[in-house]
């Protein structure tokens, strides 16, 4: 059986973890042992203010996905199944646009002589064009929609197994509803939350392209980091000492959430 | 910049291992610019002209950022390349770390004429572009802003502003809106220019990164001025955006050419030097392309038309309204500091 997975595992070993490793030593190797790389990441600013504002946007990115995907992903769970098809079907249509076009298309529409803007002031809600892009905000807007699936496809596959029967079971004890909702339905829908989080979370720590169109230069994430080490210092180490650290906060957060519900789930094997 | 250090290491790699295969003519050279419609341009213009009349074979090779292949390349003894077309200041210190010849300016008696600014002991300049305040002429009608202190009055050029997410020109830029005299911005008082920055940074919508953004936010109307290059505003223009520049203030930047130390074909490379450096093969580029001649010769020619030259950032009326950028103190270890120090300003809010 483990010859069937051979193929497989000599390309993850050859192209991502040896050259990981190969990063990683690069990061306290220069002529010589050193934790220059290091040192710099703990002391200087703009590290953490990088990865606090990554994190920031993080947060703020899975609180907004989950807000949107979980009415999406319950009238999807419990639409029959020829319904659900079709609804599941618009969240993952967007998916095969390129980020690059989706992004680009957030910045039409949200720029300051762009459709939301003109829209709102031909109605005279407003006199000023809002800054809706160039920021923060719209970085976040444009990352939403980019991950929205990766929240709604998890929330679905659990609601998908919850009993209709123990819903049903409440309501006939004279639980009102919302009650039922609280108390049986979403503590049950729990997992799917906790597993669409975390790919959520883990997806925006490494965003790229859309913070550096829509960030209007002051939207500086981890990533953002790492091109500019390479080009500052001209040397690997400078960069890849800063995905070492991403990646541990990854599996920190893996391991974290790996407590809550068993990896499998975690994963969507299950 | 993964990619492009990736795809330079590789390129490198292979046009190795092809020249190795062949034995060394005399009579060839391997060029690199940065690719795109402007090595198009220079090829029509400069490269194929050069090669006719030394009877050589130029092959190209084109590179984004040419820095880190220059000093892979220097790092094994042997390089491939011969001659780059690069911003100066690799060329300097390439040539400080004895990556890039020092050239000897007695066999290219072309670049005689040049002003002694547009050399260095290891490179001559190619062909020059400008960074210049733009600004929409729809919203400013007869009274657009003209200087750095212009862009700097929010109160008597009301609108949404924009500057490059770089330090290179953007300290020169608020220098001169400080007052500072153009001949005595270097060495850049880098505290006064951060200082002066923090002044206009709550009013800059956007810190653009690649010249394509620059004229995007242009030409939808999203800033109302900004600095750009020149070719990017001119480009806008042509494609009939209401928006107009002034070299007034702007900055002169340019290419040069150097060579590779130990370059395989290094006589081959200095005649090549010498010869892309001919008034009458400068005077080429501009008719194929927004950019001026490194060689202000060019002008004296007659190939380039009255109407045309006003265009071109090098032309001399146009060069004695602006600053040439310093790239020696760019890439002196002041220089460098200034862009680690980039960040953290961009950064904090």
């Amino acid at each position: 059986m483990f010859l069937l997975l051979t193929p497989a595992l000599a390309v993850i070993v050859a192209l991502l973890v040896v050259p990981l490793l190969w990063l990683a030593w690069q990061s306290v190797y220069h002529n010589g042992f050193t934790l220059e790389n290091y040192r710099r990441i703990l002391t200087e600013d703009i590290y953490w203010h990088s990865f606090l504002q990554t994190f920031r946007i993080a947060f703020i990115v899975t609180a907004a996905t989950a807000l949107l995907g979980y009415p999406v992903a319950y009238v999807a769970a419990s639409l029959p199944r020829r319904w659900s098809i079709i609804v599941l079907a618009m969240v993952v249509l967007p998916f095969w646009t390129s980020v690059l076009v989706r992004a680009y298309a957030w910045l039409i529409l949200l720029q300051r002589t762009g459709i939301i803007n003109s829209t709102l002031k031909s109605l005279g809600l407003i006199d000023v064009p809002l800054i809706l892009v160039n920021n923060e905000f719209g970085t976040v807007i444009a990352t939403v929609h980019i991950l929205l699936p990766f929240m709604v496809l998890p929330l679905y596959a659990t609601m998908q197994k919850i009993p209709a029967e123990l819903t049903m079971a409440g309501a006939s004890l004279g639980g009102t509803p919302s009650h039922v909702f609280f108390r049986v339905f979403l503590p049950l829908s729990l997992p799917g939350i906790i597993a669409g989080a975390v790919l959520v979370f883990v997806l925006t720590l490494g965003f790229y392209i859309t913070p550096e169109l829509l960030g209007g230069g002051r939207t500086f994430m981890v990533s953002m980091l790492v091109s500019r080490n390479v080009e500052l210092y001209n040397e690997w180490g400078a960069a890849s000492s800063i995905s070492v650290v991403l990646l541990a906060c990854v599996f920190a957060i893996f391991w974290a959430a790996s407590r809550l519900i068993p990896v499998e789930r975690l994963m969507g094997m299950r | 910049m993964l990619y492009r250090h990736f795809k330079g290491t590789f390129v490198a790699a292979v046009a190795g291992t092809t020249l190795m295969a062949t034995p060394a003519y005399a009579e060839q050279i391997t060029f690199i610019s940065q690719g795109g419609a402007y090595q198009e341009a220079q090829t029509r213009a400069i490269l194929d002209p050069v090669a006719k009349k030394l009877g050589i074979t130029i092959n190209q090779d084109s590179s984004p950022d040419a820095w880190p292949v220059i000093k892979t390349q220097g790092a094994t003894g042997k390089p491939v390349w011969d001659v780059v077309d690069t911003p100066t200041k690799d060329c300097i210190r390439g040539g400080e770390q004895g990556l890039i010849e020092k050239l000897d300016f007695n066999k290219i008696p072309n670049a005689a004429k040049m002003p002694e600014e547009y050399k260095t002991p290891y490179s001559a300049a190619y062909e020059f572009y400008s960074s210049v305040l733009a600004y929409n002429k729809s919203k400013f009608g007869d009274n657009p802003p003209q200087s750095w202190a212009d862009f700097w009055d929010v109160k008597k050029f009301p609108g949404t502003r924009a500057l490059r997410n770089h330090p290179l020109a953007t300290l020169e830029a608020a220098l001169l809106a400080d007052g500072v005299a153009p001949d005595k911005i270097y060495p850049i008082d880098v505290d006064r220019a951060f200082k002066k920055l923090e002044e206009i940074k709550p009013y800059i919508t956007v810190w653009w990164t690649s010249g394509g953004q620059s004229a995007q936010l242009l030409s939808d109307g999203e800033v109302d001025m900004e600095m750009a290059w020149n070719g990017r505003v001119s480009a806008v223009q042509k494609e009939g955006g209401d928006v107009g520049f002034t070299f007034n203030q702007g900055f002169l930047q340019n290419t040069s050419l150097c060579i590779l130390k130990n370059a395989p074909n290094l006589e081959t490379a200095i005649e090549f030097v010498n010869e892309a450096l001919a008034p009458e093969i400068q005077a080429n580029l501009p008719l194929e392309i927004d950019y001026g001649p490194g060689n202000p010769e060019a002008f004296k020619t007659g190939k380039i038309p009255a109407e045309r030259a006003t265009e071109l950032p090098s032309a001399p009326d146009n060069a004695a309204k602006q600053v040439l950028i310093s790239t020696q103190w760019w890439s002196s270890p002041e220089g460098e500091a200034v862009q680690k120090r980039w960040a953290e300003f961009i950064q904090k809010p």
